[in-house]
């Protein structure tokens, strides 16, 4: 075969491609791989995987088709993009639930192999859009990949519903050479990940080759295109994904922290993977602990940050729900504990594979009695690494359950990482009572595990074994420093007032809000999560077409920075973008008597720069 | 750690006072443990009792250990996330019949089937006592409570049968009455690694007074009390008239021995895999006209979950070392972007 190309390449400055399939056929694999390719190559990318949450709904239909979209760049960008420029259909049903986010002129590869009648039908077409003309707009490549990749995998005599699986692959090598991706990782990843079946590892070699042939000698592809390397700061990277990350975070502070970890969980899409992942890491003292239900898992955690352990649960909604009396126990103890929530869309099941930020109030307020808890939210996927660090140390310095949001849209999104040099990392100390800290009257010295530091009101953490300090701590209501069982009307308002006051004062442990704001804007895009991205990238827009704005995301929800009441009386304009119904503006209307612009979108996608764009746009020609 | 000097009962006695209802069988429960465990060297310091939420659940404030009193149910949940981080404790799990049965009924059989090293004491008065005397899965079928006026129509558990079915490793029965009998099988529980499950026969005189007195009741006993005992063959009754034989299906029945003599009498094997006799013993005494068995119905050597973890865990070091989050960080593809 030959490898002469004598085409011509074009450059690109980003890229995306969004492969769509049946749920059976491989995109998000496919998806990934590209993606590797590209961070080797030096990208910048941030991905965004869909898929349905039936394991297989029924093939060739609307609700079976996953799809794993990626943008690539040369410079830094931080979201996997608006639309697609190339939308990778493997069958009909997988063009039109996607079609209508290309825009026009955007480049279409479909399997033709699959539109036949009864996938047409199947997928709601009455005729078949390859042939009526209706996508004349687009530049379309019809391939038969799965005829081409059984052809390719007749040499090895697989029987065709075996090569058929390959197809994927075929499609990957296509788009490989399209965009000149190096061919290399995928041909090594290929022989690592299916090791145990040779006839697999040929089947998919074979198939993703002659993916790669066909791009070069077919005559239906005129040209190339090539995405340079990207200018990401100097250093090493790795590509990550939310989850990668936050399970990485939770390590690495641990191991900051000299604790062992403790994980109780309950698997639950979009959290299981750090289940997954953190199962790996018993060479770090991670323990992790597949609980009976969500309520022994956090219950687990709980006992083991009782012990000495950093305990951590990791759940998404209907977990939180569950876990709720234990975290408000939490409170109560005052002992160290993350509550990992990955948001997905609810209300009950709601939407397992979607993303949305809906359940800060739940986290903030969804407690019997008044239970401060704070609340620490990543906001890009690699984000999430920090995010998870900085809720550890929350926990341990100030012995206090965290929860740590993050949501679907970041738990399976990557992003390169840039690989921190392990002593830059902060050290956290945790300090254990090792003596009694009170004298009685009558001169015995005793141990109080209420009686708090005077400057975090912090209170002491004495762990089993140590000797002498042997206590009991419980969910009713404790006499503040000695701990004991009180039903005294004034200690418990007494009680309620030092618990609240103990997480207001975390705020003195946190840097101010950071506003990036380079021309004096009256307009201010205030954001949390994972709309980061798109919030950037829409306010980098408007900046370059002149427009002046402001803009800051929060990490901290619960306390907020200090400098937000002053950041929020700068600007005459305030939006707040939430992939809820205004739960942030909730909170800050309440807190400081501002009003704020609300943007919402409860779609279970996330937000498009083109939409904040517009509402700016809206809010900065509307006169007061 | 050794103890230099001989504790005393006064030595794991809190500062709190008890505040159970006068005449409460936890009263001599909390003796008995509370002599117990300095004869059996316990340390304060490596004690734990965790409980949920109840009555018994009060225990912990009342021992000078470490302890936590946490939420309705879910004391075995939370004990096995300590219990699987620190080994090195005595872990004690305490609650009643709603707290295990009900509520957490879920926590207290995977605990079981787990085999986590603790030793779970469950109070047995077939009543919920700290909210005034409503049935429990406990109580008796028509049961009339101030929540079963016409009588309750829930069939109860056996707590032994349950226990049984999952999974555990050890399990045993005792009552309020007997304190040296309440001892020995809390010692043997205590003992045991892995996770132990007693129930305790407990008067509540208040909701439920009386519950166990045709049973545990001192002129009762003889006949209706029937104590298993290792090796030995099992009879009940005066002058050990009667024994527990196998019938024709492989269930029960019971001896006359002085008109079959004992031949057929079965011998109690607490170590016997099989948990078919172990189940059929723990049937024994629903009916009227049959004796119920105490002590320790089974008592099996299975690697409990804590020590599998650590050989993972040993296993992994040994393999890969210690973790380092350079070479974790590198784990997947890296590039380097230059300056």
């Amino acid at each position: 075969m030959t490898v002469e190309t004598g085409k011509e390449k074009i450059n690109l400055d980003s890229l995306v491609i969004r492969f769509a399939g049946d749920s059976g056929d491989g995109m998000q694999v496919a998806g990934d791989r590209f993606t590797a390719g590209s961070a080797i190559f030096g990208n910048d990318l941030a991905t965004f995987p869909n898929y349905p949450a039936e394991i297989r709904a029924p093939a060739g239909t609307i609700a079976g088709v996953s799809s794993f979209q990626v943008q690539i760049a040369d410079h830094d960008i931080y979201t996997p993009g608006d639309f697609p420029t190339v939308l990778v259909a493997m069958n009909p049903a997988a063009l039109k639930a996607n079609i209508a986010d290309l825009p026009s002129g955007g480049v279409i590869i479909c399997n033709i192999d699959a539109f036949d009648q009864r996938s047409l039908e199947k997928a709601g077409y009455s005729q078949n859009p390859l042939e009526d003309k209706s996508l004349d707009k687009y530049k379309l490549y019809a391939v038969p990949i799965t005829s081409l990749t059984l052809e390719a995998c007749k040499s090895i005599g697989a029987k065709p519903r075996d090569a058929e699986r390959s197809k994927n692959f075929f499609a990957l090598g296509l788009v490989s050479w399209l965009y000149d991706r190096p061919y290399q990782p995928t041909l090594d990843f290929i022989r690592a990940r299916y090791a145990k079946n040779a006839q697999v590892v040929e089947a998919n070699t074979l198939a993703f080759n002659a993916g790669r042939y066909f791009g070069e000698t077919a005559e239906i592809f005129e040209s190339s295109y090539t995405v340079p390397a990207s200018s990401l700061p100097p250093g090493e990277y790795t590509n990550i994904t939310g989850n990668t990350a936050l399970s990485w975070g939770l390590v690495a502070a641990a191991n900051k922290a000299l604790l062992p970890m403790f994980l109780g969980s309950y698997p639950i899409t979009p959290a299981s993977d750090i289940l997954h992942e953190l199962s790996k890491h018993k060479a770090f003292n991670v323990t992790t602990f597949q609980a009976e239900d969500e309520i022994a898992a956090v219950c687990s955690a709980l006992g083991a940050s009782f012990g000495g352990a950093i305990g951590v649960t990791t759940t998404s909604g209907p977990g939180i729900d569950l876990k709720s009396e234990t975290v408000g126990l939490a409170v109560s103890l005052e002992l160290p504990l993350v509550i990992v929530d990955i948001q997905r869309g609810g209300p009950s099941t709601g939407l397992p594979t979607k993303a949305e930020q809906s359940d800060l109030l739940h986290v903030m307020f969804g407690r019997h009695g008044e239970a401060p808890v704070p609340v620490v939210a990543a906001s890009t996927p690699a984000h999430c690494f920090e995010a998870a660090i900085e809720a550890v140390r929350i926990a341990l310095a100030y012995r206090t359950p965290v929860y740590l949001l993050s949501d679907g849209y970041l738990a399976n999104g990557a992003e390169p990482f840039r690989i921190p040099d392990e002593n830059e990392l902060p050290a956290i100390e945790v300090e254990f009572a090792t003596k009694p800290n009170k004298v009685l009257p009558d001169g015995r010295e005793v141990f109080w595990p209420y009686l708090r530091d005077e400057k975090t009101l912090a209170r002491p953490l004495a762990v089993p074994g140590t000797k002498g300090l042997e206590h009991r701590i419980g969910g009713i209501e404790k006499a503040d420093g000695s701990g004991n069982i009180s039903y005294d009307p004034l200690n418990h308002e007494f009680m309620v007032k030092t618990r609240q006051a103990k997480v207001d004062g975390i705020s003195e442990s946190l840097p101010d809000l950071e506003v990036d704001d380079p021309t004096g804007a009256d307009i201010l895009v205030l954001g949390w999560g994972s709309t980061y991205g798109t919030i950037v990238a829409a306010v980098d827009n408007l900046r370059q077409s002149g427009y002046s704005i402001a803009r800051a995301h929060l990490m901290h929800l619960n306390p907020f920075p200090k400098n937000l009441a002053e950041v929020l009386s700068v600007y005459d304009k305030v939006l707040i973008p939430e992939m809820n119904s205004g739960q942030l503006a909730f909170l800050i209307r309440s807190k400081f008597l501002k009003n704020v612009t609300q943007l919402n979108k409860m779609q279970g996608i996330p937000f498009k720069t083109s939409e904040i764009e517009a509402a700016l746009i809206s809010m900065l020609l509307t006169q007061n | 750690m050794t103890t230099t000097e001989k504790l005393t009962r006064k030595d794991f006695m809190s500062d709190q006072e008890v505040r159970w209802c006068p005449g409460c069988g936890d009263y001599s429960i909390l003796a008995a443990v509370q002599l117990l465990l300095p004869e059996i060297n316990a340390e304060k310091n490596n004690t734990v009792f965790i409980s949920g939420i109840g009555c018994a659940a009060r225990f912990p404030y009342y021992m000078n250990t470490y302890g936590v009193h946490s939420i309705h149910g879910r004391a075995p949940a939370v004990a096995s996330g300590l219990a699987i981080t620190r080994p090195d404790l005595d872990v004690w799990v305490i609650g009643g019949d709603g707290d295990m049965l009900s509520i957490g009924g879920n926590h207290l059989i995977h605990a079981l089937r787990r085999n986590i090293n603790l030793v779970v004491v469950m109070f047995n008065n077939q009543i919920y006592g700290l909210t005034k005397g409503q049935y429990s899965p406990t109580s008796e079928l028509g049961k009339v409570t101030k929540s079963s006026p016409f009588g309750s129509a829930d069939q109860p558990f056996n707590p032994i049968s349950l226990a049984i079915g999952a999974e555990a490793t050890f399990v045993a029965r005792t009552h309020d009455m007997d304190r040296a009998h309440m001892q020995y099988v809390l010692k043997r529980a205590y003992e045991h690694q892995g996770a132990s499950f007693v129930e305790i026969y407990q008067n509540c005189n208040v909701f439920n007074d009386g519950a166990f007195e045709a049973i545990t009741g001192k002129e009762n006993r003889q006949d209706k009390l029937l104590t298993l005992k290792e090796g030995e063959p099992i009879l009940f009754g005066k002058d050990d008239a009667y024994g527990v034989a196998l019938n024709d299906l492989g269930g029960l029945r019971i001896v006359d021995t002085a008109k079959e003599g004992t031949g057929q009498v079965l011998i109690h094997e607490e170590k016997r895999s099989d948990p078919s006799l172990a189940f059929a013993l723990s049937r024994l005494g629903i009916a009227d006209t049959e004796p119920r068995p105490i002590g320790i119905f089974r008592d099996i050597e299975r690697e409990d979950y804590g020590t599998s973890l650590s050989v993972q865990q040993e296993n992994v070091l040994q393999k890969q070392g210690k973790g380092s989050l350079s070479k974790l960080f590198r784990s997947q593809s890296t590039w380097v972007v230059g300056e």
